[in-house]
């Protein structure tokens, strides 16, 4: 009884955060059906921003540039920032506190700080164009990846691992079959966070680019005096749907549920 | 299979990258302009006719343009941007001397706009008008009781907890300073002392300090009225018909934006080809119906219908506009004075 | 001991990597925020933050960035415990889904929130629906507490998930055997235990939300003014690039200082790596281990 009782509480809160969360993306999803310029004005149902956003060009490249800017920048940051986790656990005292307060740096700083700092320091050495871009992302990812695998590492079973060495397993075998997996969950997710602080960046990205570099955020930016264009509310809609239909694919594939423990590849 | 995913995703960026690079030998030019301010199809015109590639590049206001002009990473060959910000670049001396008298189409743009331009470029030698406007009260005529025609609605408190101020600092000044009888341009800090008093006793009646959504709250009935451009006021009532849009008695600021050949610009006869083409009735017309400011290419006006020649929103005659002023505010002491006032009204 | 300082080796890339890109440009706002406009040195803008508008300022963005951060976390711990609670099999589906919206552009999401808190919004409306009076929360406070909390909340949730997903539920059997009642669990093995993803959590959210203009230009209509609104402003509008570099190395010295405290006191009681026994360390886990692997995130 009791047992129930905390259930349904469980998912009635589950279901009211839910309910935060998604209420903004639900209007989104409407507005991508108004028939009206304005963001404001219900102008009746209609498909056809759908149509206009596959025939336009510019919203095609920014999709590409900000999915692949989002996509390797998070990489390098996972390399090197993965890395430097390792580092940073493995230092005493102070080398410890040094190391956390750079990391905190860029969060620290105010977007547009960071921004005007990186550009006046990269217009010395490289012209301003993905590059510099790609360099001002990696270096604002990096943090979030630290911060997600730090914990984790704190938590690691170290033991496992070094048992499989004193077995006879070589250090990078031991290393992708014992702490690799330990460590999934903070990978993971803070290659997620550091995918969404890329997608959404927009001061960095706009002091650092050059002519002709556009991410859908520094589109939608310029497109908000004049009234977001209904084909963005499209655009977000697709994205939205294709993420969550992936995900039920995944989750629900029978290959899926034979293999509970496989479920790192999900994502 | 998330490998699988990512490496293709990887190389589109690269190849993206790797193929901005090489130019050849054809022309460039690399333009600066506000987001949204000229039809994408005028730019692909141009190149068809041409032959010159543009590199084109957007920023949202004049300071963000000054500030990654000044940095020089990128070599802009034209700017477009407002009154005073090109005040400023001018008397920098970052503008290059063109002479517009040459240009096919330049006689499309009407004397009354080169006056304008005149407050900030005397002689007209650095600049070429491109949109113009005015700063005015867009409001929802169902919801106010009575004639909108001055300033004063904002500051009697009839509309409290209804009104939509602008939140940057020369916008709100020039409301005030107009509804005081001052000019925009004052240096006189007992002018600008009064109008912070006035603002600060208004500020409890204001709704919401906006930008961007300051027409989109008026649209939705959100708010009575709110300080807008003109421009804006066009599209808020395309969306809401009983919204109207008034330049108040008292005067208002006028806003023009121009473009300017920088000094860094190697192909001269590339920016001039553009900015003639830019005159042209049909790009203008394309221009002004991607965008809906007020035009000053007198060939486009003469298009237009009866109704949109007399709208206030659209083409202000002469005598609204007559105890109107370019702002081209660009005493340093007064900026700062501004911008600390601008501070502390916000704080309050 | 070697073997460590050979591990220690690790970060040099990153060493590297923010010497050139982090540190660098840092002291390229530090110069700026120790010149006046003539190129003399100065402490004034360093201290500027004293003076009222800006010391106001940087006291309620620090309000409302505490506040937010506790609401986050009151609001992440249970949900994290739902999701655990919920079938294991499923947990990183529902964490999925608590996340995706953060996938959609921050400022649509924001335009999107507005309109539902907006006094003719659509929560307004739906509360006139159900025969409730309208609430007036656009253009407050509140509107931006409620703007910043949905920004960050996944922030908050996704690391302190991801250090106590992998306490297996028999290990809370245990505690529940030896008569720990659900308060006394939650405090004495999951509060304890996730309380590194709980400091990078309040990391990731606390800071930034002192700064989070654009929220509060948005959602409290621009009648707030945070050290944000204003360091953004001496960029832009005043070209005051001195005074803002001021403000930001002052805010940043003040968050250095105060996280430095929260390391050290971790540290002295945690640190050297080595003296803590592995027994002790992997005491947790022992127990745990034959779930702990399944779950992600």
């Amino acid at each position: 009884m009791k047992k129930r009782l905390v259930d349904f509480i469980s998912r009635f809160y589950f279901i009211l955060i839910m309910i935060f969360l998604y209420a903004p993306i639900l209007v989104m999803v409407a507005l991508s059906f108004n028939d009206s310029r304005s963001r404001v004005v219900w102008g009746g149902f209609t498909l056809r921003w759908y149509g206009t956003l596959f025939s336009n060009r510019q919203i095609r490249e920014a999709l590409l540039m900000t999915v692949g800017l989002a996509l390797l920048s998070s990489f390098i940051a996972l390399i090197i920032g993965g890395a430097a986790a390792f580092g940073i656990h493995a230092m005493r005292r102070k080398g410890y506190v040094v190391m956390m307060g750079i990391t905190n740096i860029p969060l620290l700083n105010a977007d547009i700080v960071t921004g005007i700092s990186l550009m006046l320091w990269f217009i010395r050495f490289i012209p301003l164009g993905f590059n510099s871009v790609l360099i001002a992302h990696v270096t604002f990812n990096i943090p979030y990846i630290i911060l997600a695998l730090l914990p984790k590492i704190e938590q690691m079973n170290r033991s496992i691992y070094e048992a499989s060495r004193d077995l006879g397993a070589s250090a990078a075998r031991g290393f992708f079959t014992m702490i690799l997996p330990q460590l999934a969950g903070g990978i993971i997710s803070g290659f997620f966070m550091a995918v969404t602080m890329s997608m959404d960046d927009f001061m960095i990205t706009y002091f650092t680019k050059g002519a002709g570099v556009n991410t859908l955020s520094t589109m939608i930016y310029g497109e908000i005096r004049k009234g977001i264009k209904p084909e963005m509310y499209a655009l977000s809609t697709v994205i939205f749907a294709v993420v969550f239909v992936i995900l039920l694919i995944v989750n629900f594939s029978p290959a899926n549920k034979k293999a509970g423990n496989k479920r790192e590849g999900m994502i | 299979m998330k490998k699988k995913l990512l490496l293709p995703m990887l190389a589109v960026p690269l190849a993206l990258a790797a193929c901005g690079g090489n130019g050849g030998e054809t022309r460039t030019l690399t333009v600066f302009n506000y987001s949204e301010y000229m039809d994408p199809e005028v730019i692909e015109m141009f190149t068809e006719e041409t032959g010159i590639e543009i590199k084109y590049e957007e920023a949202l206001t004049p300071e963000d343009m000054y500030t990654k002009y000044k940095a020089g990473g990128i070599s802009y060959d034209l700017l477009c941007t407002s009154d005073y910000m090109l005040n400023r670049l001018i008397s920098e001396g970052e503008a290059q001397e063109v002479d517009f008298s040459s240009f096919e189409y330049g006689g499309n743009i009407g004397q009354r706009y080169w006056d304008f331009a005149a407050e900030y470029d005397p002689g007209n030698k650095y600049t070429l008008p491109y949109f113009w406007g005015t700063v005015g009260i867009l409001y929802d005529t169902t919801k106010v009781h009575g004639p909108i025609d001055s300033w004063e609605v904002l500051f009697n408190g009839e509309y409290a907890g209804d009104i939509i101020m602008q939140n940057s600092v020369m916008d709100s000044y020039i409301v005030a300073l107009k509804y005081l009888g001052y000019s925009i341009n004052t240096t006189d800090r007992d002018e600008i002392q009064a109008a912070q008093d006035l603002l600060i006793s208004q500020k409890p009646d204001v709704a919401a300090y906006l930008v961007d959504e300051a027409r989109d709250e008026v649209v939705a009935g959100n708010a009575a009225m709110a300080v807008v451009y003109s421009g804006e006021a066009y599209l808020g009532r395309e969306y809401n018909p009983n919204l109207d849009y008034v330049i108040p008695k008292e005067g208002t600021e006028i806003w023009l934006d121009s473009w300017m050949v920088t000094k860094n610009c190697k192909d001269t006869d590339a920016a001039k080809q553009f900015l003639d083409f830019l005159c042209r009735e049909d790009v203008a017309a394309m221009n002004f119906e991607y965008i809906y400011y007020s035009t000053p290419n007198e060939a486009v006006l003469e298009s237009l219908s009866d109704e949109e020649r007399s709208d206030p929103a659209l083409a202000p005659d002469p005598d609204a506009t007559d105890n109107c002023e370019v702002c081209i505010q660009n005493d340093a002491a007064t900026t700062e004075l501004l911008n600390e006032l601008w501070k502390e009204l916000r704080a309050n | 001991m070697d073997r460590n300082r050979r591990r220690q080796l690790l970060a040099l890339p990153y060493v590297a990597w923010s010497i050139l890109f982090t540190l660098i440009p840092l002291f390229v706002i530090l110069r700026y925020a120790m010149v006046d406009k003539e190129g003399h040195f100065t402490v004034s803008y360093i201290f500027a933050f004293l003076s009222s508008v800006n010391a106001k300022a940087f006291l309620i963005s620090l309000e409302i960035a505490v506040i937010c951060t506790v609401i986050c976390v009151l609001l992440a711990y249970p949900l994290v415990m739902v999701v655990r609670r919920l079938k294991i099999s499923r947990m990183s589906f529902m964490l999925f889904f608590l996340i995706m919206p953060m996938w959609m552009n921050f400022i649509l999401r924001m335009l999107a929130l507005q309109m539902i808190l907006s006094s003719n919004g659509i929560l307004n409306m739906l509360l006139g629906f159900l025969g409730f009076p309208p609430l007036q929360i656009a253009n407050t406070n509140t509107a931006v507490i409620i703007g910043v909390v949905y920004d960050y909340l996944p922030f908050m949730m996704l690391p302190i998930f991801n250090t106590i997903s992998d306490i297996g539920e028999d290990v809370l059997e245990a505690a529940r055997d030896l008569g720990a009642g659900p308060f006394t669990v939650f405090r004495r093995v999951i509060l304890p235990m996730s309380l590194p993803g709980l400091k990078s959590g309040i990391t990731i959210v606390f800071v930034p939300s002192m700064t989070s203009f654009v929220i509060a230009d948005i959602l409290g209509g621009g009648k707030i003014q945070l050290i944000g609104n204003i360091i953004e402003q001496e960029f832009t509008r005043s070209s005051n690039w001195n005074l803002g570099s001021g403000l930001s190395v002052s805010l940043m010295l003040f968050m250095l200082i105060s996280m430095t405290f929260t390391i050290k006191d971790e540290i002295l009681t945690k640190r050297p790596a080595e003296e803590i026994s592995e027994e002790e360390k992997a005491e947790p886990r022992v127990v745990g281990d034959g779930v702990s692997r399944r779950t992600v995130l």
